[in-house]
């Protein structure tokens, strides 16, 4: 049978560096097809060019056996080909309907192209399951309804060929379940989806055949029922991945931070913390599970002292935090060092060399400098920071937005782990970094606590939360609605905790 | 890395669009019925090619070299101050009113008086817009606009009234005390033996370039500088590190208005010798297309304003002895200059990313 899909020796090249070189692979209509890797690895390149976005220097694409070459999206829109990107592209103020009619309106009157998209709809919602109400707005929906929109999109145009670019970053488990049953659904009406993703185990749960990229190249091609995470992950990185050792034996040490009743609301007045009591103790990683959105950022920011706290209390060692100390600078003084969710907004400067984001919230130290900064101890710090956490390119010179996320991320934690915290903060540590840096993060972490200290961890990955924490709270519409410890739970019970269910547990 | 030696950096984006520049002169002279080449051989002789001319051209690079360094100081901090115009007015009265009520004073204590008051003026007139922006989130490009106007028009009623010369219809106040006029190049040469130049450029050039040395040393060297090169760059780092944006921004606008105020002194004590309306010139807007022709880094603001300097003198020079050439035609290629340095920036920041 001739697959729907054949990339050939497909290669593209930015400067010297080839992203995408000599790429071969088939994928069959009625499959989906997984393609893993780390960042870097030249997964989002290959899409540009099925997609259309860029041309490839050498190599084509087959669809149905017969050679195209996209010249815009339009031409690979067209053809069938329906891209679902990681950030969704829909206008949050308008319905379903006028977003999903968005740029094939069928004329300057929209009344036609409403009745047909509303038809074709209803078309969709019979072949395959529940859809969407039309008339929603957007900015109604929950991320998981928000993403089949954009599905739907894609179908409405006629796509055939559905790329997926890392979908179940944004879900709940229990949305990602939903979303893999429509996908499978998608598949046996014949459609061909390729499936992007970091996550090894969401590839082997939904994917027939799997082809793992390395450094533009393809090195594997696995058939999901005859491997395992382990050999995938083996063939992403290059060698057998270490997860760390996390052993739980210690007794819970003194409260270091205790939180009361903390109420924080956002600069236009919205509450987005509604009341959180915590207790955060020595030698232990407090995880905070939710859907992002709920509250666990402002909690972060707000013990952190970037966010005003509106009412509650706040406690280190005992001492009592008054509203004066309430801010980055005094909070460092304390001891409580913050690892931020977003890195590129918050921890760092894109702009500034690497040496300059690597003391940013502690160039006042005299390290750096008497009264003028002194350049070439601010160099050789960073230079042995980089060196000590194999931060590359070793580098201080190098504009911060030059690294990869990885190594920034490795830059930010070694800035603020190096400074012997009493508190970490840390919210999501290891979002959109390559399997090296997360395997540094997590021992980094694990180490860190090992020494005693307190670590408050937010991720929306709930296995990091799983595999790093000693208890685990589950936030949701700004509450904290479960307690659990994680070798008492499961992620499905924490997804449903995350989700709003009640918690039942005595 | 290895890039191109500092110096280069620093002159490539007042290098290449002074080349296009001079191209965009000579057709324009050519389609006003000049001979370009002839006109060119005027700009330069003007500019750069007698004694007379070349201090002139340093008289004009001094205000510019105030002017840039007061842009580039609040853009540092994401501030786009349009006021320095309005700052400069204001130490221009700052400095008047210490030269017509402090006449007193010794000497050698009056200059740094003056310029003592001058930086008070221009540093309060800037310190107002910018405690809006921080406090009340009032944007500082519409306040410092503004400002311009409320100085210019308390200029305009100083002159007509309080400050204004007894028995003159002119708005201008009383000559300055002689205590009160920077010590000029002329003076040096006549002291020497030599021919004066009969030109106003005095000590405030020297003035300038140590500001710009300071403003460099402020940029990369001090806390200050990071933080508000943090702040510029991105407002939610600098909130996560600490930093205070209500803070730098007074700061910056501070340091802007103080840096403002060096035209003023130039233009009062070394060459009018007196408070007159419109003093300023516009120079406190060329400044903006200094800072942007120079990438906001001192050094190249130096070189910058030298070059928009031989541009005033020479296109003075030029409009006066070929009528044909009007003043608008040098402006003009300002205009020009400031869009190729534009071209030029982006082309470059692009082949860093």
């Amino acid at each position: 049978m001739v697959p729907a899909l054949e990339f050939i020796g497909v290669t593209k090249r930015f400067g010297g560096v080839a992203a995408c070189n000599g790429v071969s692979f088939q994928a069959a209509q009625g499959s989906i097809h997984g393609i893993i890797g780390e960042n870097g690895a030249g997964k989002s390149t290959l899409m540009s060019i099925l997609c259309g976005a860029r041309r490839a220097d050498a190599g084509h694409i087959r669809l149905d056996g017969r050679a195209v070459n996209f010249a815009s999206p339009r031409g690979a829109i067209a053809r069938g080909i329906g891209m679902v990107h990681q950030h969704f592209m829909l206008i949050e103020a308008m319905s379903v309907l006028d977003n999903i009619m968005l740029g094939a309106e069928g004329g300057p009157l929209l009344a036609k192209g409403r009745a047909a998209a509303r038809a074709r709809l209803a078309a969709l919602e019979r072949d395959h399951g529940p859809a969407v109400d039309p008339d929603a707005i957007i900015a109604d929906l929950p991320v998981g309804l928000r993403q089949r929109v954009e599905i739907l999109k894609a179908l409405i145009r006629g796509a055939r060929i559905l790329v997926l670019d890392e979908p179940t970053a944004v879900l709940t488990p229990n949305e990602t379940a939903e979303l893999f049953k429509l996908m499978r659904r998608l598949r046996d009406g014949g459609a061909c989806i390729l499936f992007i993703t970091h996550k090894l185990g969401e590839a082997l749960d939904v994917c027939g055949r799997v082809t793992v990229m390395r450094r533009g190249g393809i090195v594997g091609e696995f058939d999901t029922a005859q491997t395992s995470a382990a050999r995938l992950a083996e063939a992403m990185i290059g060698r057998p991945v270490e997860a760390a050792a996390n052993d739980r034996i210690r007794a819970p040490g003194a409260v270091i931070l205790r939180a009361r009743d903390v109420r924080v609301s956002d600069p236009s007045g919205a509450a987005r913390v509604k009341g959180v009591s915590l207790d955060l103790r020595e030698g232990e990683i407090l995880g905070i599970a939710g859907v992002s959105g709920n509250g666990q950022s402002e909690l972060l920011e707000a013990l952190a002292g970037m966010r005003p706290i509106a009412a509650g209390t706040l406690a280190i060692n005992g001492a009592a935090i008054d509203a004066r100390a309430r801010n980055p600078r005094a909070m460092r003084a304390l001891g409580v060092m913050h690892v931020p969710e977003d890195r590129l907004k918050h921890g760092l400067v894109a702009d500034f060399p690497a040496s300059g984001s690597a003391m940013l919230g502690f160039h006042r130290e005299a390290r750096y400098g008497g009264a003028l900064l002194d350049r070439a101890a601010i160099e050789a710090d960073c230079a042995a920071k980089m060196a000590r956490w194999d931060i590359r390119p070793p580098a201080p010179n190098l504009a911060t937005r030059g690294f990869s996320g990885g190594n920034q991320q490795k830059l930010i934690l070694a800035r603020e782990i190096e400074r012997d915290p009493l508190i970490l903060l840390v919210g999501q540590p290891t979002r959109g970094v390559d399997i090296g840096a997360v395997e540094a993060a997590h021992a980094r972490l694990l180490a860190l606590r090992a020494a005693g200290k307190a670590i408050l961890l937010i991720s929306n990955e709930l296995d990091e939360i799983l595999a790093l924490s000693d208890r685990i709270l589950v936030m949701c519409g700004g509450r904290i609605t479960g307690e659990r410890s994680p070798g008492g739970t499961s992620a499905r019970e924490l997804g449903l905790l995350m989700a709003g269910a009640a918690d039942t547990a005595a | 890395m290895s890039g191109p030696p500092a110096v280069w950096q620093a002159a490539g984006p007042v290098l290449a669009p002074l080349a296009v520049a001079l191209a965009a002169i000579s057709i324009i002279v050519a389609a006003a019925g000049e001979n370009p080449a002839a006109a060119l051989r005027t700009l330069a002789a003007g500019s750069l090619g007698s004694r007379e001319g070349l201090a002139m051209t340093l008289f004009y690079t001094t205000d510019f070299i105030f002017a840039g360094l007061a842009v580039s100081v609040a853009f540092r901090a994401g501030l786009f101050n349009i006021g320095v115009e309005g700052q400069a007015m204001a130490a221009g009265i700052g400095i008047a009113l210490a030269a017509l009520y402090a006449g007193a004073l010794p000497g050698a204590l009056a200059l740094p008086a003056l310029a003592l008051a001058g930086a008070a003026g221009g540093a309060l007139w800037a310190l107002v817009p910018a405690w809006l922006q921080a406090r009340r989130g009032s944007h500082i490009v519409i306040t410092t606009i503004m400002f311009n106007f409320i100085a210019g028009a308390l200029l305009g009623f100083l002159l007509n009234g309080p400050l204004g010369a007894p028995g003159s219809m002119q708005p201008e106040s009383p000559a300055f005390p002689a205590a009160a006029a920077m010590p000029r190049l002329d003076d040096a040469l006549r002291a020497m033996g030599m021919t004066p130049t009969d030109t106003p450029l005095n000590l405030c050039l020297p003035l300038a370039l140590a500001a710009a040395f300071a403003a460099h040393v402020l940029f990369e060297r001090t806390r200050l500088g990071y933080e508000m090169a943090v702040l510029g760059a991105s407002p939610p780092a600098a909130a996560y590190a600490g930093i205070s944006p209500a803070r730098i921004m007074m700061l910056a606008m501070i340091l802007s208005g103080i840096l403002g105020s060096g035209l003023a002194l130039n233009e009062l004590t070394g060459a009018q010798n007196r408070l007159i309306l419109e003093f300023t010139g516009g120079y406190g807007f060329v400044g903006i297309a200094i800072a942007l022709t120079g990438r906001n880094r001192p050094a190249g603001i130096v070189l910058a304003a030298l070059l928009f300097g031989a541009l005033y003198q020479g296109g003075a020079e030029l409009a006066f002895e070929r009528p044909k050439i009007t003043r608008d035609m040098i402006v003009l290629v300002q205009g020009l200059i400031v869009l190729m340095a534009g071209c030029f920036g982006a082309r470059a920041r692009s082949g860093e990313a």
